[in-house]
């Protein structure tokens, strides 16, 4: 008996220690996985809407659980990384209230119409963020929406008082540790061991995004005269992003700095294609017919007056064929003949003359955005079927991103780039090289376990249906990259995320 | 040769046995703590599922015996390449028996067994990395099966029965990888079927060419339970016509596969017994398990399993140390049904070493109660469920899995 009981207890015993199917080597053992050279016990991401979470043309939960800056940090905790907070909104509804007044949109989503197509529209409903509602920052999360470089280290941005007149912002406004705060000083707070830091994209993205209804403000040192949809000046960039850098690497033993990818490879300026407008050789003869006397006694008047090159006259020839044409449009870089069409020889009436003004027709080169698909070939008048938005009526400045506006845009990137390669390479920093990357995704792709990722609006997987933002699978890319380029620099064995397992756009109907 | 005993009893329960695809052995504490062998073994009314043929070599006029089981089963689940770690937090099986047999005359015997052959519990943590695939099932199947048995010799003897099984089953996994709702709940499915019924049969042989040795073979047949009109609960799914999943009902199939055994058993030194079991499971009739909606805008969902054939091969020892106490002991190789590439988490069988142990302890001449001890414990293994396809690609599951299971287990036996 008594060795009955012992052989029991044994077994007992030995049953309880192999409970648990334990792997010889356990993922989530301390040591698994190794940071490295890198302490990532606190991470700071700073940045603009990219590093916020920032999809769909709004901020809302889901999307900030998905933001690159969280994904990376859950990845780091199996490294041992420490924790991470974020700004959260209050909703997945998206959208923002200022004292019960809504001034941010809700998410777009894709649904279905009557006739079967799917496309974005904005959820309905009331936000629940309240920007007069603060919430404790500083986080670890500083990526504030709609951030340019020089508003990082601007006092009084996240002042709630300036928000309505545009002065502040709301979302910083949010959670602004005082109204005289600035984000960086915020971060910095936080004495991160570890940051990365991805700011400069809307130094650009508002002129591009505008169809370059800005201004180029390359030359103007001084960004509180800047406009919205302006470009930033490379030294004003330079000077902001350096005094950046040096404040989080007060603190930190490494970090990332991205770089400004080309924007105009994101479905916003990809999707609407340029040559758009079709028309049957009747219709065609007609509005050429319209346009005879402007063809060849106007334009070669002008070249013979000095006022236009020949050049800028073959630009400005319009001629629409049997197919599918080219839109006529506005372009604020052609010579403004509105006055002078109105005096002798010409005398036109103001309105045709108005209309001739800065016309073109536009050609490959020209990127349309893509709030243009609701508006190129329409009826605007319905009293007037022959008013064609992109035939009769000019598609307007702000839809189309020329060559010229294209060029300022690279022009000022390339500058802010190699700004940021040389301050990495100056502070032995990660140097990510996000520009390449998301050239990539544009170009061949990119493959992940189910299929490709690429740029194509609402089905390549990496842009939201603002078609500016990544989508969580897009976020996911990122933060993959990111790792890989902290694992290569500081010895380190981060875990990567597959991208397969990231949502892309959410379909509902309102 | 006590001390002995107790070293091998320990042995035993540091290794590690299982058992393949969703079959469950567990079909009487004797049996099981001899390797779960009875093929050929005249012990007591557990023949009734081993071989029915040998009910009427059995010396009382009266058997009954009952009993049950708890199965503790873990799974351990990680990915080197993203960290993705989970363990399984299963609740507890507990198999049943309940047989009896009667002695109608000198060569004939009846039977009755009510057992649970087949089931499987497997719950992951909700939204793990492979939640696309199973969150959660619970798939039990009881058998009940008459039994009459003849003796046509003191070496020959046939016996068999129908069997007829109530089954039931549910499941519950995420709709895919990605799709949620606006508030990023993971769309899930939950489908629910029970009291699906269907008839089957057992057939066995037994031969005694001596007092010491006995030989024995049975084949139970495969039952293909199906399920009509079950619930399906479609829940955080997005109100858009692109993800049309709507609670409906669904048909779907699951083959409790054929089974043959044949074996031995001798005798020796008195005191002592030793058993052999081959089993061949025909888990090739588990090709895909198919889920077809009511709901036509509803995609079917077809799940390759593409099962094979798999034996288990089975040895049992038997003491009988004093009047009082009878100890067991056994070990088992199981070959898992799951191919390369096929490995599934709702049923993550790999091979696997079985040992086991226990004892009856006799309380006076007509009661019994017999304990058992099971250790199973799948090898680390390093595999992937590839048949998995978004939009027609496939993305295949994978990473390292470990099982273990560790079944007590008690019964009671009545003879007169």
């Amino acid at each position: 008996m008594k060795n009955t009981i012992k052989i029991f207890l044994g077994i007992l015993a030995i049953g309880f220690v192999s409970c648990e199917a334990e792997f010889d080597n356990r993922v989530d053992e301390d040591g698994f996985y190794t940071s490295g050279t890198a302490n990532l016990s606190n991470y700071v991401a700073v940045g603009n809407s990219l590093t916020a979470g920032y999809a769909d043309g709004a901020l809302y939960i889901t999307g900030q659980n998905n933001s690159y800056p969280n994904i990376m940090a859950q990845q780091f905790a199996k490294a041992g990384g420490g924790e991470f907070t974020q700004p959260l909104m209050a909703d997945n509804t998206g959208g923002l209230l200022l004292s019960g007044t809504q001034v941010a949109a809700n998410r777009l989503v894709l649904a279905v119409d009557d006739q079967g197509n799917p496309g974005p529209v904005t959820l309905e409903g009331t936000p629940t963020t309240e920007i007069t509602t603060s919430a404790t920052g500083p986080f670890n999360n500083m990526g504030v929406p709609g951030a340019k470089s020089f508003h990082l280290v601007a006092p009084g941005y996240g002042n709630v008082a300036g928000v309505s007149s545009g002065a502040s912002n709301p979302y910083y406004a949010r959670f602004a540790t005082s109204d005289n705060a600035t984000v960086i000083a915020d971060a910095a707070s936080l004495s991160p061991t570890f940051f990365s830091l991805w700011i400069g994209n809307n130094d650009i993205l508002g002129y591009a995004t505008s169809g370059g209804a800005g201004v180029d403000q390359t030359g103007n040192l001084d960004p509180s005269t800047y406009g919205s949809s302006d470009i930033t000046d490379p030294n004003v960039f330079a000077s902001a992003y350096s005094a950046q850098v040096d404040a989080l690497t007060a603190t930190s033993t490494g970090g990332v700095l991205i770089n400004i990818p080309d924007v105009t490879s994101i479905p916003y300026f990809t999707t609407v294609p340029v040559q758009a407008i079709p028309l049957d050789a009747a219709t065609a003869g007609v509005v050429n017919a319209q346009f005879g006397l402007y063809n060849t006694q106007v334009l070669p008047g002008l070249v013979g007056a000095g006022v236009i090159s020949s050049d800028e006259a073959a630009a400005r020839q319009i001629n629409f064929v049997a197919g599918v044409n080219y839109p006529t449009i506005m372009d604020d870089d052609l010579t403004d003949l509105s006055v002078i069409l109105q005096g002798p020889p010409f005398n036109l009436d103001p309105i045709t003359a108005g209309l001739l003004g800065q016309l073109r027709q536009a050609n490959d080169n020209d990127l349309v955005v893509l709030p243009a698909s609701s508006v190129l070939g329409t009826t605007p008048d319905p009293s007037n079927p022959l008013g064609v938005v992109g035939v009769s009526i000019p598609l307007e400045d702000r839809y189309v991103l020329t060559a010229v506006e294209q060029g300022r845009v690279s022009t000022a990137a390339a500058s802010y780039n190699a700004t940021i390669q040389a301050l990495a390479s100056a502070h032995d920093l990660v140097f990510l090289d996000a520009r390449a990357a998301l050239a990539r995704v544009a170009s061949t792709g990119v493959p992940y376990d189910a299929g490709m990722l690429t740029s194509t609006y609402v089905t390549g997987g990496a842009f939201s249906l603002d078609g500016v933002h990544p989508t969580p699978r897009g976020y996911a890319y990122t933060a993959n990259l990111i790792i890989e380029a902290i694992n290569g620099k500081y010895d380190a064995t981060i875990p990567k995320v597959n991208i397969g397992n990231y949502g892309t756009v959410t379909a509902t109907n309102n | 040769m006590k001390k002995v005993l107790l070293l091998a009893v320990f042995a035993l329960a540091t290794a590690v046995m299982y058992a393949g695809g969703y079959r469950v052995s567990l079909q009487g504490q004797k049996s099981l703590a001899m390797g779960h062998t009875g093929v050929a073994v005249i012990n007591s009314s557990e023949l009734v599922f081993f071989n029915p043929a040998g009910l009427v070599y059995l010396e009382n006029k009266l058997n009954i015996s009952a009993g049950v089981s708890g199965v503790f089963s873990n799974v351990s689940y990680q990915n080197e390449a993203t960290g993705a770690a989970t363990m399984t937090d299963s609740p507890t099986g507990t198999p049943l028996y309940l047989y009896a047999s009667y002695q109608a005359n000198d060569w004939l015997a009846f039977g009755l067994g009510v057992y649970t052959p087949f089931g499987s519990e497997v719950a992951y943590e909700d939204d793990w990395a492979g939640s696309h695939l199973v969150n959660n099932i619970e798939l039990a199947a009881i058998f009940v099966q008459p039994t009459v048995s003849f003796k046509v010799s003191d070496h020959l003897s046939f016996g068999g029965g129908p069997i007829y099984v109530i089954g039931s089953v549910n499941f519950n996994r995420n709709l895919n990888r990605t799709l949620t709702d606006l508030d990023g709940n993971r769309a899930e499915v939950t489908i629910d079927a029970s009291g699906i019924t269907k008839w089957g049969w057992t057939a066995g042989v037994m031969f005694r060419p001596t007092e010491d040795l006995t030989i024995g073979a049975n084949y139970r047949s495969e039952i293909i339970l199906s399920a009509e009109d079950g619930d399906a609960d479609f829940e955080n799914v997005p109100n858009s016509p692109l993800t049309p999943f709507a609670d409906t009902t669904f048909d779907a199939s699951l083959p409790l596969p054929a089974e043959i055994t044949v074996g031995l058993s001798y005798k020796f030194c008195k005191k002592w017994l030793f058993a052999f079991d081959y089993n061949r499971s025909f888990w090739d009739v588990y090709e895909s398990l198919d889920i077809d909606w009511a709901d036509e805008n509803i995609p079917d969902s077809q799940n390759l399993r593409n099962y094979k054939n798999a034996s288990t091969y089975r040895f049992g020892l038997q003491y009988e140390a004093t009047k009082m106490f009878t100890l067991r002991a056994g070990y088992y190789f199981d070959e898992s049904p799951v191919q390369a590439g096929y490995f599934a988490p709702e049923t993550p069988r790999n091979d696997s070493n079985g040992y086991t142990a226990g004892l009856t302890f006799n309380v006076g001449d007509r009661f019994q109660v017999d304990a058992s001890f099971l250790y199973l414990r799948f090898k680390e293994v390093d595999a992937s469920y590839d048949y998995y396809f978004e939009n027609g690609v496939a993305a295949p599951f994978g990473g390292q899995y470990k099982s273990n299971a560790f079944v007590p287990g008690l019964g009671v036996t009545y003879k007169m």
